[in-house]
């Protein structure tokens, strides 16, 4: 508890023994005013600061809030004569109100804590000695020390050591991550065994781990469409109440008398009127949604976002990076008779050894790295067509289909999609190559998961058609498009918004490298694969922090759970409101009751919110 | 110029009605208050920030007597 807390449990538990002596004490007159004096005791010890805050609230223009609606019920039990339930009423009221603060509290504690990756301290050798410093103090260039079990406080690049590194607070991926000396490491993973020296290459407010807390902390500013109707509500909620219950106690009596009982019946309209289970429970479920999201590697920059995500009814993915590694690999040899695979791929990667092209490089690591490049002589590279070069003395010849014409070798084609690259030794054909860019292993979960929750998937790519086709087909995605130029996809999305229902969102997804202005044209921009990636990072509004798509379909399933918690807790607090209010104006609910109602809607709805927390894979 | 300060407030209602005042505060563009993070952001008028941030906590203590305001 909180010290403001305590004060609270203080006067509670000094009130309610005060009430209690009063109620069994012999010397207490049945009326009058000594029994008023006396039970102003404890009535002005619970409820001094409703009352203050009432009459300032008045002074400020402020009326109907919680506190003007305690005040009017209170004092109007005591001018009834009902002096012990007026100050049962308070007391209740703030029972309830330390509860609450107390439960919203502990959940947003919980949740904070959960999101909490913040490194406390950074290791700097000074004299010969570990020297434990804020992170905020080490410069750039500095050497840093991690040690086994410590989180990594800055990012930066070891210059010594080896371990693997558990990412899962940034990525929701469990699979610890190798590393070793040359390796770029980021702030807020955890060394799991070795001990590494670190070199900082960014100050720590530029560090990953910064970078991600400021989106967290900043996301539940941006207030969802249902936060923001719940202030609206609470604006006409309020006065709508106190008019009825005016009317309640005005125009009943009237025709059949009994004002006392009708103004008693008003002021418990009042009581169970106070709007608190949602104006609470509805920000914290975005909370623990953006909370939960983050936790599994998903981060959301704002409620609004999370929102938006659960209507997304299409989702336009870039091919290259996205849905595809992105990198060039050799996928397929086809040698002629005679000629093993192994040697055409190291005759190809010799003769392409002095070239840097992306080509020559996916060659080489298939080819299996070390390659001795004595062995080559004579190089000379055709500009378009490929290289010719003397490997151990032989003439070797490895380049597209132009080169083979303009030599003039017969060769096999290969018609698959893909660049390839054929080889000739001694003038005569080797065989051919097909070096291609390899779908992500989860793919084809990722749309697939996507088409199982009634999601239109479209692609978009700058690559050829046949190579787009043959990806779409294999992952079955329902809209293609290629052959584009950056603008272009602007212009297929922007006619893809045009065509989809008003209510419904599009949702694209890129790897944040050169896609920007696609990713702030969609309803919802998801960039991923943002570890150490500024430019994602601000340009998206959803980040997934590794590169799988299939979390796409995760963060959909997060935020419709959210979106049916805020909807559940709509219906039944403003259900059980409703009920009650009737109940109250019947007669049939007495004032504690309300309180009661009032705030076991209230845990209900704070308890329900915080399964928004718990995300399921 | 955009501001984010430490706020202690404790209800969620007061919280969206201290978000309120504080965004018809002259000079002030825009204003945004978590209760969730309890942190509230600012953003005004660069020449008058500190003055305008005295308005910001009068208006808020108005809403809400027991809140408090770390500039």
């Amino acid at each position: 508890m909180t010290r403001k807390q305590k004060k609270v449990f203080v006067r509670i538990l000094a009130a309610a023994a005060l009430t209690l002596g009063l109620l069994f004490a012999p010397f207490v007159p049945e009326e009058g005013p000594v029994r008023l004096a006396l039970y102003l005791i404890p009535y002005l010890v619970i409820g001094y600061d409703i009352l203050k805050k009432a009459f300032l609230g008045i002074v400020h223009g402020e009326v109907f809030d919680e506190n003007f609606l305690m005040a009017i019920a209170t004092v109007g039990a005591m001018i009834l004569g009902e002096y012990a339930e007026g100050v049962e009423v308070m007391l209740f009221y703030q029972i309830g109100e330390l509860f609450q603060s107390y439960a919203v509290g502990k959940s947003r504690r919980s949740i904070t804590a959960l999101m909490d990756i913040r490194p406390d301290y950074a290791n700097v050798e000074q004299d010969g000695q570990l020297v434990q410093v804020d992170p905020d103090e080490v410069a750039v260039g500095d050497m840093i020390v991690v040690r086994p079990g410590e989180r990594v406080p800055l990012d930066g690049v070891i210059v010594e050591g080896q371990s693997s590194l558990n990412t899962s607070a940034l990525t929701g991926e469990s699979l610890p991550r190798e590393v070793g000396p040359g390796d770029d490491i980021i702030s807020g993973c955890v060394n799991e065994n070795g001990l590494l020296r670190v070199r900082a290459s960014k100050p720590f407010g530029e560090s990953t781990v910064s970078k991600i807390l400021d989106l967290v902390e900043n996301s539940s500013l941006k207030k969802a469409k249902a936060e923001n109707f719940i202030t609206k509500f609470a604006h006409y909620y309020t006065p709508a109440v106190c008019i009825g219950a005016a009317l309640l106690a005005i125009v009943p009596p009237l025709f059949v008398g009994g004002w006392a009982d009708w103004i008693g019946r008003a002021l418990t309209f009042l009581v169970i009127s106070c709007p608190c289970a949602l104006v609470i429970s509805i920000p914290l479920s975005f909370f623990g949604g953006i909370g939960g999201a983050s936790r599994a590697g998903i981060l959301v920059k704002g409620g609004n976002y999370l929102e938006a995500l659960a209507s997304t009814r299409a989702v336009v993915f870039d091919k290259t990076g996205t849905l595809t590694e992105g990198n060039f690999v050799v996928t397929n040899t086809v040698p002629v008779p005679g000629v093993s695979g192994e040697e055409l791929l190291t005759l190809a990667a010799l003769a392409e050894s002095y070239s840097s092209h992306p080509i020559s490089k996916s060659l080489q690591e298939a080819a299996g790295g070390s390659l001795d490049s004595s062995r080559v002589a004579q190089v000379q590279e055709i500009a378009g067509n490929g290289v010719v070069a003397q490997v151990d003395g032989r003439p070797v010849a490895a380049g597209n289909a132009r080169l083979m014409e303009r030599l003039s070798i017969p060769y096999t084609e290969d018609s698959a999609p893909g660049t390839i690259v054929y080889v000739a030794v001694d003038g005569a054909f080797a065989g051919s190559i097909r070096i291609s860019d390899r779908i992500k292993p989860t793919a084809a979960q990722a749309v697939g998961g996507l088409r199982a929750q009634g999601v239109r998937t479209v692609m978009l790519t700058g690559d050829a058609d046949p190579v787009a086709q043959t990806v779409a087909k294999e992952l079955g995605i329902d809209e293609v498009h290629s052959e584009l130029l950056p603008a272009d996809k602007v212009t297929q999305v922007e006619r893809l918004l045009a065509g989809k229902t008003p209510k419904t969102t599009l949702a694209f997804v890129g790897d944040g490298i050169n896609d920007a202005p696609v990713l702030s044209r969609a309803d919802i921009g998801i960039a991923m694969g943002a570890m150490g990636s500024d430019a994602a990072i601000e340009a998206a509004d959803i980040v997934l922090m590794d590169d799988d798509p299939a979390k796409i379909s995760l963060a959909m399933r997060i935020s419709r759970k959210c979106l049916r918690i805020v909807n559940q807790n709509i219906v039944f607090a403003l259900g059980i409101k409703v009920l009650c209010l009737v109940l109250g104006a019947l007669g049939k609910a007495g004032m504690q009751a309300a309180i009661f109602a009032d705030v076991g809607v209230m845990v209900l709805a704070v308890l329900n919110a915080t399964r928004t927390l718990k995300v399921q894979e | 110029m955009q501001k984010k300060f430490k706020i202690e407030v404790d209800c969620a209602n007061c919280a969206a009605k201290m978000e309120e005042a504080v965004r018809k505060i002259d000079g002030v563009t825009n204003a945004s208050v978590s209760f969730m993070a309890q942190k509230m952001v600012i953003e005004a008028d660069d020449s008058r920030f500190d003055s305008i941030m005295k308005d910001v906590v009068k208006a808020c203590k108005k809403v809400e007597p027991d809140c408090e305001v770390y500039l």
